[in-house]
């Protein structure tokens, strides 16, 4: 019987499951470290407040405590740095405050730690930290955008002047003027993107620990990135040189973004274990996770589109606010332009595209990337406003995309925003996903649905997305302070099995599993004999982690590029072996073979020998079989795709249902179907819950309304339906294996085809838009109002 | 301090705790069975059912003094002694039902409770309420009550 199918294509079960289900994860919270203290945070309960006095003498007396710190201790430290610099329209480099460790002077949002207690239980830290009185005077502040733009608004920063961050566009202003100067038709949609809480099941955990003998530092953290936490918090706030740190990140419950950026909490517990010389742990109770996580989206923007009398684009203009919140987060600059302002051609050939965006300090948790970053906001402003133009002009949703959209034969595609996609083919991701949706049929099941006196619509989402972050020097020269790239180490051991180092994180995607699958592929080792070893800093060279669905297509490929030395440092040995001329060996199915004979060696032996160099050319080359490689992507990847979903709306209630999600997404070559499938449906779940149900509240002064999972909608199991997936894949150009990435596509391509199905079904009601989440409240609001002017 | 005595997974165990002790603390920092997971502070999440006295428990909302005299189950003690896994966590895996694996001990454990207390069978639609206390941020519940659903029959057959 021959062997299952192990490599690339095959939906093999996941390796890291069999811990998971039997309760052997290893999460950063599981971890205990011998004389360990816990700490405690005491924040701000205030959005914006000046510190009057900070007295910490009872605190300190409690029973258990062994320090409490505030800012005057941490004087010594630096601020949390920010990873990207944006530079505004004028070209000034943008306004970047400080983010204190702990508040420093000011508070500036409700979360925004003042002070640590740290104690023997977590118990005596919580109770302690509560005895610490602070004097706060409130000073005026604000939750959103427009209101912190307003003269006279509450300042957050003195080097933020009108509380403004930048003020940067992108595209061609005069050419989008004189196409709206000509247009035939012009159509205006003022729309917001939602404010969300990632809210990834496991809470942020630090724990931070101090060898006196050897002075090396060790933080264990839930990160989606250890390396890229080590360089910023040793290098710019606690001055550790990286040979004395180490950063480790084991499983991690969850990331979606949030577990990027490098936290308060972090340089915390790592600092006071060097000054007590004992371990520190933090772990987040979920209340502070709502507000000290970073947030995603909150966009408020005005969308135009000049159109000609045919119904072609002619050129679009968008104008954005971004609400930063009261700090810059690592990545928080980048998120609103380069991953937003690129996206606006879409998957339209729209020849002018002008966008200006406004980043704007508020009284708010920072706001980062979260799953799809900048992307979704992109997808909806667009999608909603094509739907807006057949609201207008009564074109049809299906037709006025097709006869907009690139074409198939036009790849590589520049758009008039920075970016040149490789490969695509919208025609076919939307007629399949028609096909897959019945969209034919719809009409006869709204009949049927309008019979049991329910409103049921139907919405597409026709999306482009950019991942695969990303070149160093496209993503240096527009402001990133770091290299994009990967790092893959590949050992293979004396006898075959091998090891594959890599600095991609998995938090939920499958690495263990799918990065296997490659090792299968290209080298030919059984998939039982390849392990995965990432999140740790002591044992992978370096990496950049994951987000923006990066890991295979950079990760993965730098995987190939040190399977690919194997290859050829294999082949030298074979060569010597089998006495043959290195040019005449081929390798294939885990074997290296002289060409056209049937003499061959497997890699096991090339591998064995390399350890056992004893009949070995060790004049050419060196003993060993062990490769390194870092792999930096020539471009960004392009996965794009169609969504259609059905909704029914219950006019008594204004409660939408999800009826049918049908997802047809291109994301390049496919290496393990079933977790591109799931990987998918989770990323629809968290778009249906930013169309429906997620919502973060502020009140106007900035207070959190929805700090806990009673007031913040998550999608639960009885809000959802089956999500159909499938794929129509072209491939990726510019990266060995073609793949392109499906860990956002889900979330960036949904939210618009849920809303523009509520349109849809409400469209008897004169609706033309609505904002997210589409709430029971909201719709039967429209649906009461429709109902009283037609008595 | 109160001394609580329960039985965990078969094994007897005493541990001193503050009265304020929640069992799930009880459970992960006593006996680090740290299997069990805390996914929030307001009894929302699911994270860390645990099976007390054969109920389906959030471990959160229970204190362990409560937990005195009875028989606890966690995720580590659902398969059987030689190592066999229960056909839930064997579905689970077969359909890919989980991603991050955070929420996976109590949405199985919640769900094993579910399926055990519903001979009759339960619908596509049955098991997503069933489902309404437990949260999952990366599979969008799609896998999950596939598996449960698949589930079903083999438990019954047991």
């Amino acid at each position: 019987m021959n062997a299952p199918f192990e490599g690339i294509g095959a939906s093999v079960r996941r390796k890291e499951d069999l811990r998971f289900i039997s309760g052997r994860g290893n999460y950063t919270d599981d971890i205990n470290r011998p004389n360990q203290t816990h700490a405690v945070f005491r924040r701000s309960d205030r959005p914006h407040a000046k510190i009057l006095s900070i007295d910490t003498a009872a605190a300190k007396a409690a029973p258990g405590v062994v320090a409490v710190y505030t800012a005057e201790d941490l004087a010594a430290i630096g601020g949390l740095p920010c990873g990207w610099q944006i530079h505004s329209k004028d070209g000034s480099p943008m306004n970047e405050p400080k983010h204190p460790v702990l508040a420093e002077g000011k508070v500036r949002h409700v979360g925004d730690p003042i002070a640590v207690v740290i104690a023997e239980t977590k118990q005596q830290a919580r109770d302690a930290a509560e005895l610490i009185a602070i004097d706060l005077e409130d000073l005026p502040s604000t939750a959103t955008v427009t209101d912190a733009l307003k003269p006279g608004a509450g300042q957050l920063h003195d080097n933020a002047p009108g509380n403004v961050c930048y003020d940067w566009h992108l595209g061609d202003k005069a050419a989008v003027d004189a196409a709206f100067a000509s247009a035939a038709k012009v159509v205006k949609l003022d729309l917001e993107n939602n404010r969300l809480i990632p809210n990834a099941m496991e809470p942020r955990v630090a724990l931070g620990e101090f060898d006196r003998h050897t002075g090396d530092y060790t933080l264990f953290t839930t990160s989606q990135n250890p390396h890229v936490i080590r360089l910023l918090m040793g290098a710019f706030v606690l001055g550790l040189p990286e040979h004395k740190l180490r950063v480790v990140a084991p499983d991690v419950g969850g990331g979606f973004g949030s577990k990027i950026y490098h936290y308060a909490e972090e340089a915390t517990v790592t600092w006071a274990a060097g000054k007590l010389a004992r371990p520190v742990k933090w772990t987040a109770e979920r209340s502070e996770s709502f507000m000290s996580d970073a947030h995603g989206r909150d966009h408020v923007s005005t969308a135009e589109m000049a159109l000609d009398a045919a119904g072609n684009f002619l050129a679009l203009r968008v104008s954005t606010l971004a609400n930063m919140g009261a700090y810059l987060s690592t990545f928080a600059p980048a998120v609103p332009t380069y991953l937003y302002g690129t996206l606006l051609a879409g998957t339209y050939k729209t020849p002018a595209i002008y966008v200006e965006v406004k980043a704007v300090f508020t009284n708010t948790v920072p706001v980062d990337a979260y799953r799809g970053a900048g992307r979704p906001e992109a997808t909806f402003l667009l999608e909603r406003l094509v739907d807006a133009i057949c609201h207008d002009t009564g074109a049809d949703p299906v037709a006025i995309r097709r006869q907009n959209f690139i074409p198939k034969d036009a790849f590589p595609y520049q758009t008039p925003v920075a970016l040149q996609y490789d490969s695509g083919d919208y025609f076919t991701t939307l007629e399949v996903a028609m096909k897959n949706a019945d969209y034919a049929g719809f009409p006869a099941r709204q009949a049927a649905a309008a019979a049991k006196g329910k409103l049921r619509g139907i919405g597409i989402s026709t999306y482009l997305e950019a991942c695969g972050i990303a070149p160093s020097a496209v993503a240096g020269a527009l402001g990133a302070r770091a290299g994009l790239y990967e790092v893959a180490n590949i050992r293979v051991h004396p006898t075959g099995s091998v090891t594959v180092f890599t600095g991609s994180h998995s938090h939920g995607q499958g690495h263990e599993t799918t990065f296997a699958q490659l090792v299968t592929s290209q080298l030919g080792v059984p998939f039982a004999q390849v392990d995965i070893v990432h999140g740790d800093t002591n044992r992978i060279p370096f990496g950049m982690g994951t987000y923006g669905s990066r890991s295979l297509s950079v990760g993965g490929t730098a995987m190939v590029k040190a399977m690919d030395k194997i290859i050829a440092k294999g082949k030298k040995i074979a060569a010597h072996l089998l006495e043959a001329s290195v040019d005449d060996i081929e390798f294939a199915d885990g074997s290296f073979k002289v060409a056209g004979t049937d003499r061959a060696k497997t890699l096991s032996e090339i591998a064995l020998t390399a350890y056992v160099p004893h009949n070995y050319p060790i004049t050419e080359i060196e003993p060993g079989l062990d490769e390194t490689a870092f792999y930096d992507p020539a471009n960004f990847t392009f996965p794009g795709g169609c969504h259609v979903c059905e909704v029914e709306i219950d006019p008594e209630t204004g409660v939408t249902s999800i009826v049918n999600f049908t997802a047809v997404d291109d994301v390049g070559r496919v290496v393990n179907p079933m977790i591109v499938e799931g990987q998918v449906q989770g990323g629809v779940a968290q778009g249906i819950g930013q169309a429906l149900l997620e919502h973060a509240v502020y009140d106007s002064n900035g207070q959190l309304l929805s700090g806990s999972f009673m007031d913040y909608t998550m999608p639960r199991a009885d809000d959802l339906t089956n999500i159909s997936v499938a794929t129509e894949n072209t491939l990726c150009t510019h990266n060995p294996l073609g793949v392109k990435g499906c860990g956002e596509v889900g979330a960036i391509g949904s939210p618009p085809a849920v809303i523009n199905a509520v349109v849809n079904a409400l469209k008897d009601y004169g609706v033309r838009h609505m904002n997210m989440p589409a709430s029971p409240e909201k719709i039967w609001g429209i649906i009461n109002a429709g109902r009283q002017a037609a008595e | 301090m109160p001394q609580v005595t329960l039985t965990v997974n078969g094994k007897t165990a005493t541990v001193e705790v503050e009265g304020r002790t929640l069992l799930v603390e009880l459970l992960r920092e006593k006996l680090s069975l740290t299997g069990t997971h805390i996914g929030c502070d307001t009894s929302q999440c699911g994270a860390c059912v645990v099976h007390v006295d054969g109920e389906s428990v959030k471990a959160c909302t229970m204190l362990a003094v409560q937990a005195d005299g009875s028989s606890v189950t966690t995720i580590e003690g659902l398969a059987k002694a030689d190592g066999t896994l229960h056909p839930m966590q064997e579905m689970f895996r077969e359909h890919h039902a989980l991603q991050c694996g955070f929420c996976t001990p109590g949405m199985v454990m919640a769900a094993v409770d579910l399926v055990a207390k519903n001979p009759q069978g339960l619908s596509e639609h049955e098991i997503r309420e069933g489902l309404e206390g437990n949260l999952c941020r990366c599979t969008g519940y799609h896998n999950i009550v596939k598996a449960i659903d698949a589930a079903q029959p083999l438990m019954h057959a047991t």
